[in-house]
């Protein structure tokens, strides 16, 4: 398949400029005559909805949660990058769009990046518009904290739960347009299938999780933002209904799905405590703005924090990264987290474990300020471990916390399949191998508030579409898939319950496709996903019935497609002999164990071809060529 | 540990719905509430009985899906704290508690722990929000907002939407949470325009969807995850009353009411 990422030509600066006004658009009252679905509420989805029906445009909206509110965007603690250089501390559009490229270690689409950095500045002033409390000086004005890989301050934030603002912005918006009539809205509803006609996305299949209903609704385009899979870990900071369905099921029904293996394990994360443990807690990455990380210098040393002297302990972090200490990036900071607690070193009662120390800060900034910037986040602390962080410094671990990775889409956010745009974490776009912290927000709000608008316009405008109901083959056909799939689920009737062939994934896939990857063990991961296929269609046990409100068998669905994602993943890990960002094979690495890309092999969107059941996926791939940030070894030294 | 938990089984809306009483043993005091009623459910699995429904999504206290009554309190024992962020350590071996959806008429059971929440959607739908379509932002530090009305319009917009305020409250009043909101956007330069329209609209609109009226009682705040102030609700009123004595129809042409 040829994939044509339709980037604008011309100076980087004036792309997205060009690029809008050569897109065609649709007049005002012919908008009234299109019908858009949106699948997922959270930042892009929710922002893309309701700017879609601001337009005038006929949005009809999903979410499996009860309330588009509590789409996962809201966990979102830190905050959100934009280059408005408020701080006059050298930060610019250039400067954000190059500390993108270099954060996801020259694995980005340098355009898509370069829009992301110049948009940044709009959504800081649409979200203040729309009343979210950023956090201000006592001038009044916007306030700015730093973050990993970057020396400026550039992030905006409100306390430790950005991410739940911005959400409620966008989701305000949406409520206003529900009372309007412009967007329809089924809460409680999961997208299980794509409905493909003529080659175009026209519809979905839905599945009511109350009554268990299942319908066929019928669009003139399809947008996903249905967030990442980073669930397919089982163990993650993502929220326990977060699920790579929508995704997986558009994968296999033609949309190419990018760099499966650019996971992003998160640094700071409460580490796990036992068997029955069921998510990982994030401690957001502003405090390693403050909190100074670091373990004992002897091995095995398991003496209590304070009892241990300053001489005997090891910031490793400020030792072996100099000019950026504690805000190296987070695959920098997890990798080095991992080597301390392989040598021996690592704290806590299972020796998984490192310490992010907040003495000095509260010594110099003094409690209550320290308590003003990270209250919420120890407390949480202290909820979750029983150990007061303003006494005793905190025990961190990484953790599986966002997919770089997801469906493969073009400068317009149009995957493979016409008519079905990707947005946010679910595509693919803008953050390579690593993402740098506050930009995740970033990319979702860009997406959903000010490129989809632009870009559906543009297809929906330069493409003939047939009116199409649901009676249409292609949609029954969908149905028929989606009812059976669902009928033999319930009547497996194994010996095993889903967690227990979640867990048993999550384990296969961090093991192996992790932190650290090699040859052989992404081979033995292989062989054991797809034994693990095999015994959950056997053997999985799903009770009650498909007709009622049933949390089990819509697991079951999920689990049965991260089994599947899990195999691409290692696929496409295996494939990828280099090291790059959050994807480090332990073969290709440095002299100072640092990720040691191939540019001349490897500079490429990995973007995979569903081949159909039993099959080898087929790899496409895109070409990334830098004409603006020069690719080097990145040194945070 | 051991705990005894009865728990409120209702297959459905129509269902009469009864209380069951399980036992578990070996209940680590690191796990959090829901963790534990995971395992309780794998257990209940393997029996061939039905695993107990209950919302819940983040597990970090942010999205506001999960809660139900423990022992006749939202939430449980611990305050300033959601379900999913309690844990074990809170209780002791022997201990017996009793699982209970939210209760109000507003808030219809689905099954089990679940309820229906979607009137506060349609609160929010009546009013709660600036109306400022995407692109027509100025920019974000043309108007300076001083920093404790920024920081107390924070405080109030925390507010998770969980529904542990009505659950608490004898008149099942959804004040608290609609006092969040107003006062969240009326404490805003943002949010003026719209101030009192948006109190009135939004206190007709929690009538209008079976909500009672606030008494002054104060156990939505005691039970309240995010430590809402009861003080939105004086504000609330506040804006309420000015927005009923000033409202006039929307201007006709030449400025005729």
């Amino acid at each position: 398949m040829e994939l044509n990422s339709r980037v604008p030509s011309g100076d980087i600066e004036s792309r997205w400029e060009r690029a809008k006004f050569e897109m065609k658009l649709v007049n005002p009252a012919n908008k009234r005559k299109y019908h858009v679905i949106v699948v997922g509420t959270g930042l892009a989805g929710g922002a893309a909805a309701a700017t879609l029906a601001e337009l005038g445009y006929n949005v009809k909206c999903f979410c499996f949660q009860d309330s588009p509110r509590r789409a996962h965007s809201i966990a979102a603690q830190g905050g959100i990058n934009a280059a408005k250089n408020y701080q006059n501390d050298g930060d610019s559009i250039y400067r954000l769009f190059y500390d993108t490229v270099k954060g996801g270690d020259f694995r980005a689409r340098e355009s898509n990046v370069y829009r992301l950095a110049e948009i940044s500045v709009n959504i800081i002033d649409q979200a203040v518009a729309q009343g979210v409390p950023f956090a201000r000086e006592y001038g009044g004005t916007l306030a700015n904290r730093s973050f990993g890989g970057a020396q400026v301050s550039r992030t905006f934030y409100a306390r430790g739960q950005t991410g739940q603002q911005l959400l409620l912005g966008a989701y305000q918006a949406l409520e206003r347009q529900i009372s309007l009539g412009k967007v329809d809205m089924h809460t409680r509803t999961e997208m299980l299938d794509l409905i493909v006609i003529d080659g175009k996305a026209r519809g979905i299949v839905s599945r009511n999780l109350i009554t268990g209903k299942l319908d066929m609704h019928m669009a003139d385009a399809v947008i996903l933002g249905t967030g990442g899979y980073g669930n397919v870990f089982y163990l993650s900071t993502n929220a326990k209904g977060s699920n790579t369905t929508a995704i997986w099921r558009a994968h296999k029904r033609g949309a190419l799905f990018a760099n499966p293996c650019f996971t992003q394990i998160h640094p700071t994360c409460i580490p796990v405590s036992g068997d029955y443990q069921s998510k990982l807690t994030l401690m957001s990455e502003s405090l390693r703005n403050d909190g100074r990380i670091w373990v004992p210098k002897k091995a095995g040393d398991n003496r209590a924090p304070q009892s241990i002297p300053e001489d005997e302990r090891d910031y490793y972090l400020e030792r072996e990264y100099p000019s950026f200490g504690n805000l190296v990036p987070r695959d920098v900071a997890s990798r080095a987290a991992k080597r301390m607690c392989d040598a021996g070193r690592g704290v806590g009662p299972t020796g998984l474990g490192v310490y992010l120390d907040f003495a000095e800060s509260i010594q110099r900034l003094g409690k209550s300020a320290v308590a003003e910037r990270y209250g919420n986040l120890f407390e949480m602390y202290e909820r979750i471990t029983g150990e007061n962080p303003y006494e005793l410094p905190m025990r961190i671990y990484p953790a599986i916390h966002y997919t770089m990775g997801g469906l493969w889409v073009d400068y317009q956010l149009q995957s493979t399949i016409p008519g079905l745009f990707v947005l946010g974490e679910a595509n693919f776009s803008d953050h390579g191998a690593n993402r740098l912290g506050a930009s995740a927000l970033m990319q979702g709000l860009a997406d959903g508030y000010f490129v989809i608008p632009y870009t559906l316009g543009n297809y929906l405008a330069s493409t003939k579409l047939d009116k199409v109901t649901s009676d249409h083959a292609a949609a029954t056909a969908a149905k028929a898939e989606v009812t059976e799939r669902i009928k033999k689920l319930l009547s497996i009737k194994g010996k095993r319950t889903v967690d227990s062939f979640h867990r048993e994934l999550g384990k296969i896939i961090w093991d192996y496709c992790g932190m650290a990857r090699n040859e052989k063990g992404l081979k033995e991961a292989i062989g054991k996903v797809r034994a693990l296929k095999k015994e959950f269609w056997e053997n999985v046990n799903v009770l009650g019935s498909g007709d009622e409100l049933n949390q089990s068998l819509e697991k079951a669905g999920r689990v049965a497609d991260f089994i599947e994602l899990g195999e691409l993943m290692c696929i496409d890990a295996l494939d990828r002999k280099e090291s790059c960002g959050g994807h480090f094979r332990e073969e290709y690495q440095t002299p100072e164990g640092e990720a040691q890309r191939d540019d001349e092999n490897y500079a490429y969107a990995a973007a995979w071809e569903y081949a159909g059941e039993g099959k080898e996926p087929i790899l496409n791939k895109e070409p990334l060529t830098f004409d603006y940030v020069k690719p080097s070894q990145r040194s945070y030294k | 540990m051991k705990i005894t938990l009865n728990v409120w089984r209702q297959a459905s809306p129509v269902d009469a719905g009864r209380m069951v009483k399980y036992e578990l043993d070996n209940v680590s005091e690191h796990m959090s509430f829901l963790e534990m009623l995971d395992v309780l459910n794998e257990q209940l699995i393997g029996k061939g009985e039905l695993p107990v429904s209950f919302d819940h999504d983040c597990r970090e206290g942010i999205c506001g899906s999960c809660g139900f009554v423990i022992n006749g309190v939202p939430h449980g024992p611990r305050r300033g704290t959601t379900v999913c962020q309690l844990h074990m350590r809170e209780f002791k071996s022997g201990d017996e508690l009793f699982l209970e959806p939210w209760r109000a008429a507003a808030f219809p059971v689905v099954k089990d722990l679940v309820v229906n929440r979607s009137a506060f959607d349609r609160i929010i739908q009546s009013g709660g929000f600036v109306s400022i379509p995407t692109g027509s932002a100025p920019d974000g530090n043309a108007i300076p907002v001083p920093k404790k009305d920024s920081d107390r319009a924070m405080s109030a917009a925390t507010c998770i939407g969980c529904g542990a305020c009505v659950a608490a409250c004898p008149n099942a009043s959804a004040s608290l949470f609609t006092s969040a909101k107003v006062s969240h956007l009326g404490l805003l330069p943002q949010g003026q325009p719209e101030r009192y329209d948006r109190a009135v609209k939004m206190v007709n609109q929690a009538k209008e969807e079976g909500f009672g009226g606030c008494t002054n009682i104060g156990l939505c705040e005691a039970v309240c995850p995010k430590n809402i102030s009861l003080e939105n609700i004086a504000r609330m009123n506040r804006d309420f009353t000015v927005g009923a004595w000033t409202y006039r129809e929307a201007a006709g042409e030449g400025g005729a009411a």
